[in-house]
């Protein structure tokens, strides 16, 4: 969600039962706007908070003119003083796919490998590398996960110029609400991956403009996100049933939109079964 | 005779007469050919365009019309403007005279529910008013928002606010005594807001009895349908199933174990609240073995393996108990065992299981109750593996089971012997929960660390994410907001079908062989003959018997 409109945006995500407390609401109200001068992001967003067992980090994401483009990654244990991240690689990514379990707390905690493969460890050893991998790492490709898995914009918020980058859109009102409630008016805010096996008769129907990132309406496994109207219809809320904690909000006829993830950062693998 | 009509653009004239200068103008044409000149004229103008299906006399009507009822400056100027508009009017709807109907949206309805929780209901009289505010069963939602709000946990106060007048529409509504706001359970389509409840002593309404037998394990006998054969074959009869379900627990009564307080569930403020069954344990071992996310319909069914005995309310009011055994706490000492005279025995769960509030209790700071899990107590009674809160033998058939089981230790009847399931006793300790793999089952925060004077404790469960409690001072509460599952950090594995019984029990006289071949046959029989041929030689008197056994050629 903006930074700008965070106080606004807590009271919309707060179905389900997360959110900040005052001390943290106001205390995030002027340390993300020390980090988008420190910074110059043109676009600061408040990405969420991860629980961990002994501690919890807080999450922002800082955009550039392009705002497709990789974001810069920063934490914070409370609030006020924040570190940047270091990007994400593949490496990381996989290393972190193969931990379980909560987050600890702490950015500098180890985690030890309990089952590698052999080629693994030999590899890692010639290398030099300890199989270890820090929480810190951990922590950046969890939220890259969860970005390219289930960061969602609604249609049209965004454009893609002709050059090529990604800028929002001035002239989105926001959407009607019957189109408010389907998934296909959502999209994944990352790289498309269906979009080129489209057939062509479904690809001319489709704007360039607005209609060039993957829609929520061929997610796997189906039915991985919650529709539903909060606050007597006004505001339409979607919760990812794949990584739990994961809300959108989006007031139908107005700009506001956001998402937010408050949980544990952890996968729900058990997802196809509790369907 | 055909009248000098207006001139074609093709006919030769055309053009050349102005108005006024025309040679003809100073003859008076006659006036029936007048009157036919003008006929054919409007006819000419009556005809309807084959694009468009106007015509121009009635567009010309219009124009004129509209020009004499606006009265435009320069109206030569913008004749063109003029008779553009009102042709694109043609396609507008005229105007009704009723306004037009606005788009009911569905949201209207919803406000219009939620104004009425804002609406005091009618005949209150003074009486009442002073009734309420004394002592009453509704909770101070907004007070306890305000504690949780400090950690960061809680829903928008505008929701807070809603669902405080919703509970008090129920708390006016049933015989309540104690009231509380128990969470919110999210769903697939709809989420469930839940109070806790308990009744007065002598107000519960009976509960149905047809819930025991929906619910009863699906453990079908096979000898059921054999019942109208036996009526035909008498002699030969197929053999009686030997298969004996195991027994059905009986649910704990109302007011006790499990079911100590009665649940009321809806799916949003404002909504009728809805009575939420008893549980039984064979719904909780059940629910124990399911994962299933909510769709928020009541009587959804709950497709799932093992087959859970019940609907979506059913499973709701199995996981809220299970929530509840494991995640209601409170600081020590504020709760005390009720003094009466009992056995001291601390075996078998049928001794304590009441509790009151300690009026000497001291509250601890809050960094002493964030320092250590030994500061907080359960007050719940955990849920044995046997789906009760206080053990039940089944095969014990005598009334007075608690008791007896107190007393005795061996049992002569059982077929199986049954160890007593001992859970921990009321009152214990949040340091002796299990911690879950190596995470300790409960996060102690102080929800702040500038402000230590007015600082909350708060507990977050580990093995429940989303059960919150908050202390601070005398004040404590529990809640839950969350989707209703355990936290496991392995995958969930559902059960595997029971292996395939055995029809019979397999032995020589029906177990099938080969038939022997003809050379281990012969070589049998001389086999036999050598044996028989040796049997002659000792026992020379008995030859008779002998002959009898060599009728086996085949």
């Amino acid at each position: 969600m903006e930074a700008a409109s965070l106080p606004a945006a807590l009271e919309l995500a707060a179905g389900g039962g997360e959110g900040l407390s005052p001390e943290k609401r106001a205390a995030l109200g002027a340390s993300l706007l020390l980090l988008q001068r420190d910074y110059r992001f043109e676009r600061l967003w408040f990405w969420g908070c991860i629980q961990g067992v002994r501690g919890a980090y807080y999450i922002a994401e800082g955009l550039g003119p392009d705002r497709a483009a990789p974001r810069s990654r920063l934490y914070s244990l409370n609030g006020v003083e924040w570190s940047l991240l270091p990007p994400v690689t593949k490496e990381m990514v996989a290393q972190a796919e193969q931990l379980k379990g909560r987050f600890q707390g702490d950015p500098s905690f180890e985690y030890e490998y309990t089952e590698i493969n052999a080629e693994d460890a030999e590899r890692l050893l010639e290398d030099g590398n300890e199989p270890v991998i820090k929480e810190e790492a951990r922590l950046v490709a969890t939220v890259d996960q969860i970005d390219r898995a289930v960061g969602i914009v609604p249609r049209g918020a965004f454009v893609k110029t002709p050059l090529g980058s990604v800028h929002e859109n001035r002239s989105f009102e926001g959407l009607s609400l019957m189109e408010a409630k389907k998934l296909s008016s959502y999209f994944h805010f990352t790289e498309p991956v269906n979009l080129k096996t489209k057939t062509l008769l479904e690809k001319a129907d489709l704007d360039p403009s607005t209609d060039f990132l993957d829609s929520l309406e061929h997610d796997i496994p189906q039915g991985s996100w919650t529709v539903q109207l909060e606050k007597g219809g006004t505001v339409v809320v979607l919760r990812s049933l794949l990584w739990l904690g994961l809300t959108f909000y989006h007031v139908p006829m107005t700009k506001q939109y956001g998402y937010v993830y408050f949980g544990t950062g952890e996968k729900n693998f058990d997802l196809p079964f509790m369907l | 005779e055909r009248g000098h009509g207006p001139y074609q653009p093709h006919e030769p004239g055309y053009g050349l007469y102005q108005p006024g200068f025309s040679p003809y103008d100073d003859q008076i044409p006659e006036p029936e050919s007048r009157m036919l000149s003008i006929q054919n004229a409007k006819a000419y103008l009556l005809k309807s365009s084959t694009t468009s299906g106007l015509n121009l006399y009635d567009h010309l009507a219009n124009m004129l019309t509209k020009i004499l009822d606006e009265q435009p400056t320069n109206a030569v100027d913008i004749i063109e403007n003029i008779s553009k508009d009102v042709k694109w009017a043609q396609f507008q709807k005229k105007m009704d005279t009723l306004r037009d109907e606005h788009e009911i949206l569905p949201t209207f309805e919803a406000a219009e529910k939620r104004k009425s929780l804002f609406v005091k209901a009618n005949g209150e009289g003074d009486e009442e008013l002073e009734e309420e505010i004394g002592e009453t069963a509704l909770p101070n939602v907004m007070e306890t928002a305000f504690y949780f709000e400090q950690a960061g946990i809680g829903l928008s106060k505008d929701e807070s606010y809603h669902i405080f007048l919703a509970l008090k529409k129920l708390v006016s509504a049933q015989p309540i005594q104690t009231c509380r706001f128990w969470g919110k359970i999210l769903g697939l389509e709809m989420n469930y807001i839940i109070a806790e409840v308990q009744y007065h002593e002598g107000e519960e309404e009976e509960e149905e009895t047809e819930e025991e037998e929906v619910t009863e394990e699906g453990g079908k006998e096979l000898g059921e349908v054999e019942d109208e054969e036996e009526e035909k074959e008498k002699d030969d009869k197929p053999p009686e199933s030997t298969y004996k379900p195991p027994p059905v627990i009986p649910r704990e009564e109302n007011g006790t174990g499990a079911n100590k307080y009665v649940y009321f569930v809806c799916n949003e403020p404002g909504k009728p609240w809805v009575k939420l069954p008893s549980v039984t344990p064979a719904q909780i071992v059940c629910a124990r073995q399911i994962k299933k996310f909510f769709t928020g319909r009541l009587d959804a069914p709950v497709v799932s393996f093992p087959p859970f005995p019940g609907n979506e309310a059913n499973y709701l009011r199995a996981q809220i108990a299970r929530i509840s055994a494991g995640t209601q706490i409170s600081p020590t000492g504020l709760y005390q065992f009720t003094e009466e005279e009992e056995d001291e025995e601390e075996e078998g769960g049928g001794g304590r299981d009441t509790y009151e509030e300690n009026p000497d209790f001291q509250p601890l700071s809050v960094a002493e109750m964030v320092g250590s899990l030994s500061t907080w107590v359960h007050h719940t009674q955990s849920i044995l593996k046997q789906g009760r809160c206080v053990w039940l033998n089944p095969f014990q058939k005598s009334e007075e089971e608690e008791e007896e089981e107190e007393e005795e230790e061996e049992k002569a009847e059982e077929p199986d012997a049954l160890q007593q399931e001992i859970g921990p006793p009321l009152l214990t300790p949040l340091s002796e929960d299990e911690a879950i793999h190596n995470i300790p089952a409960w996060t102690a925060q102080s929800s702040t660390d500038l402000i230590p004077q007015y600082a909350v404790a708060i507990l977050r469960s580990n093995r429940w994410p989303g059960a919150y409690a908050f202390a601070s001072g005398r004040k404590f509460d529990n809640i839950y907001f969350g989707w209703g599952h355990k936290y496991s950090p392995e995958n969930h594995t559902p059960a595997l079908p029971p292996p395939v019984q055995a029809e019979y029990p397999s032995g020589p006289e029906i177990t099938e062989m080969r038939d022997p071949t003809l050379e281990e046959e012969l070589a049998f029989k001389a086999a036999r003959e050598a044996a028989l041929s040796a049997d002659e030689e000792e026992e020379e008197e008995e030859g008779d018997e002998d002959d009898e056994e060599e009728e086996e050629d085949d």
